[in-house]
């Protein structure tokens, strides 16, 4: 298997007036064509690591790695312009709210064709055109009426699906989600993880799939990395993860209600000063 | 397309015809409601006041009969309530009594001046908009670098520094000193004669009728004021706009809008101004309707017969019909400023359409 991305060390620290704050300390994996879980908690740092990949931390974060290299591209050697170039191209994005991550006062489809025409000199018809058929891509089913929507008229769902055809009409390798189903309603969810893993496994992309939900990442990609305190804590193969090893995995999948057994008073998560060392 | 689905996109179009209409029933209503609002302040102002209409008209010497008389034929003697039904129904039909001061009737006083304040109030306006809002950009854009500075000390003195003082620096310098501008006046006395006003707009005016030597007058006249109303709502909008933007900037779709590889100026300026511009046409509009009500003093400094002038030199004389024409005036520009960037709200901000 090619290697996509190559990650080794990356740190992002915040530098504050009371101290520095790690927020990503060391993180290293590398990722071919398959699905990659990263999981933590909040402020675990999982966030930040996708963000420094796509090179959109904030201007006051500092990024640091050994190594940081997209399909050869050494990224931390590579100027704003051409990683600007690479995102939404190659390496695209997808946020966890549409009802905030996508321009209110913009109708979905100019939001579809401008991520097409920043990196591809195609004319408005052919553009339009082909975010029409993204838009059934994604399972719309009546593409020319969403078209022309703005994002406050199409429900959770339906703007998280135009998020995913926004960010996958360029047509890049590798996708980055970032919770991309943690603000819908359950029974949507699977809807668009549904969508999201058929059009992955269709186009031959590498996904980093961030989330909170152990079981969630694990049901649905092939790797899982688990993060603690802005470092790796375990790597395994999802198929794999009822041998983890460590406590802190462990204690993620044991905090969890069953639907068939009485679980209560369910076990709090531990959280050892030592794992975060 | 199917029959039913014409007949649905005909059912669409209807029920969008209805609820515009809905909307702009719902406009008139309300302009209606806070022009009898204006009427009726006005018209308990007029009457509470401590003026005597009579006296003010016939000077505190008159015989009792005559008073009795005056009173009589100015109506004042009705019960209140049709007193201020008359004052409505000439209000409406634009007759505000004449003006004890000029003998001239209000409305004719106010064509007069009106324009004139208007014309630098929409200059001034203009300048502030024009340049304010990409200062205030570049401030939020580069917040907390030099030029963020620059702005807010700009902006600061905008805010601080009496308006009259700063006329009459510029007057000193621009005028007396270097030349470039006119003196205080809307045109020099030359052309007072050889030129008649159409609107009174004397820019407008003059470029209709072709008169291009009256039109660099004019302009060299109202460009000093203009500038000066103008630097002082820059300062107002260029910190509004500097402080939508950071919040603006702050949002999530300007993460995606960045993932999506999009440059920088077509991130700032297509998608975080453009959310930014909803917010800031009332506040345009609002300091837009502040110029035209509040520059009695730029109006003094610069002998401008602008409406502010007129209304206090009505007030010194106690000209109460004056006062109370030029305020209804304003206040219903004032009325007409809001809907109107109402109306422009809701085209900017699909959220706010008529539903």
């Amino acid at each position: 298997m090619s290697t996509l991305l190559d990650v080794e060390d990356l740190r992002v620290t915040y530098p504050t007036r009371t101290g520095v704050i790690e927020a990503v300390r060391g993180v290293s994996f590398q990722l071919g064509r398959e699905r990659l879980g990263i999981v933590g908690e909040s402020g675990s740092g999982k966030s930040q690591t996708g963000r420094a990949i796509m090179g959109l931390t904030p201007p006051q974060a500092q990024v640091s790695a050994k190594k940081l290299a997209f399909d050869g591209i050494d990224l931390m050697a590579a100027s704003p312009r051409e990683r600007r170039a690479l995102r939404g191209n190659r390496i695209a994005m997808i946020l966890q709210d549409p009802k905030y991550s996508l321009d209110p006062v913009m109708s979905i489809g100019r939001q579809i064709v401008e991520t097409l025409r920043a990196h591809e000199r195609v004319s408005k018809a052919e553009a339009r055109e082909r975010a029409l058929a993204m838009l059934e891509a994604v399972q719309i089913r009546d593409p020319a009426r969403v078209f022309d929507l703005h994002p406050h008229e199409v429900s959770g769902g339906m703007g998280q699906r135009a998020m995913i055809a926004m960010m996958l009409i360029a047509g890049p390798e590798l996708m980055i989600a970032d919770e991309p189903t943690s603000a819908l309603d359950v029974t949507v969810q699977l809807d668009v993880l549904k969508i999201l893993d058929k059009l992955v496994a269709e186009r031959g992309m590498g996904l980093i799939f961030i989330s909170h939900d152990l079981r969630l990442v694990s049901s649905f990609c092939d790797r899982v990395i688990v993060m603690y305190a802005g470092k790796v804590v375990e790597q395994i193969k999802a198929s794999e993860l009822r041998n983890a090893q460590h406590p802190y995995t462990l204690g993620l999948l044991d905090c969890m209600p069953r639907i068939d057994a009485d679980r209560h008073p369910l076990p709090v998560l531990d959280r050892k000063p030592e794992w975060a060392a | 397309m199917s029959v039913a689905d014409n007949q649905a996109a005909a059912g669409r179009g209807s029920a969008q015809a209805v609820a515009v209409l809905s909307a702009i029933g719902r406009f008139l209503a309300i302009a209606v409601t806070t022009y009898l609002g204006l009427l009726a302040v006005t018209f308990f102002i007029g009457r509470v006041i401590p003026i005597d209409p009579v006296l003010a008209v016939l000077g505190d010497r008159a015989p009792t009969a005559v008073v009795e008389r005056t009173r009589r034929e100015m109506g004042l003697d009705l019960p209140l309530i049709e007193q201020f039904y008359i004052y409505v129904k000439s209000a409406l039909s634009g007759d505000f009594g004449t003006s004890v001061l000029t003998t001239n009737p209000v409305m004719a006083d106010i064509r007069r001046v009106f324009p004139a304040t208007l014309e630098l109030a929409t200059l001034g306006t203009i300048i502030g908009a024009v340049i304010g809002v990409p200062l205030g950009v570049l401030a939020a854009v580069k917040r907390g670098s030099f030029i963020d500075q620059i702005v807010r000390i700009i902006g600061l003195i905008g805010y601080s520094v009496p308006i009259f003082w700063l006329g009459l620096l510029g007057l000193v310098l621009f005028y007396a000193k270097l030349q470039w501008v006119a003196f205080p006046a809307r045109l020099d006395v030359v052309y007072e004669y050889t030129f008649t006003p159409i609107t009174g707009f004397y820019l407008l005016d003059a470029a209709m009728q072709g008169q291009w030597d009256v039109f660099y007058d004019a302009f060299r006249h109202i460009i000093l004021p203009a500038a000066l109303l103008g630097y002082f709502s820059l300062a107002y909008i260029s910190r509004m706009t500097r402080s939508f933007m950071l919040n603006e900037l702050t949002q999530e779709y300007i993460v995606a809008a960045r993932a999506k590889g999009l440059s920088e100026t077509r991130i700032i300026w297509g998608h975080a101004l453009r959310n930014a511009a909803v917010p800031m046409v009332t506040v345009i509009a609002l300091s837009y309707a502040g110029l035209l009500e509040g520059s009695v003093l730029t109006e003094t400094v610069f002998s401008w017969p602008g409406i502010g002038l007129y209304i206090t030199n009505s007030l010194q004389n106690a000209d109460m019909n004056a006062v109370l024409g030029g305020t209804i005036v304003i206040g219903s520009v004032f009325i007409a400023i809001n809907l109107f960037s109402d109306l422009l709200y809701r085209v900017l901000d699909p959220r706010t359409k008529a539903r």
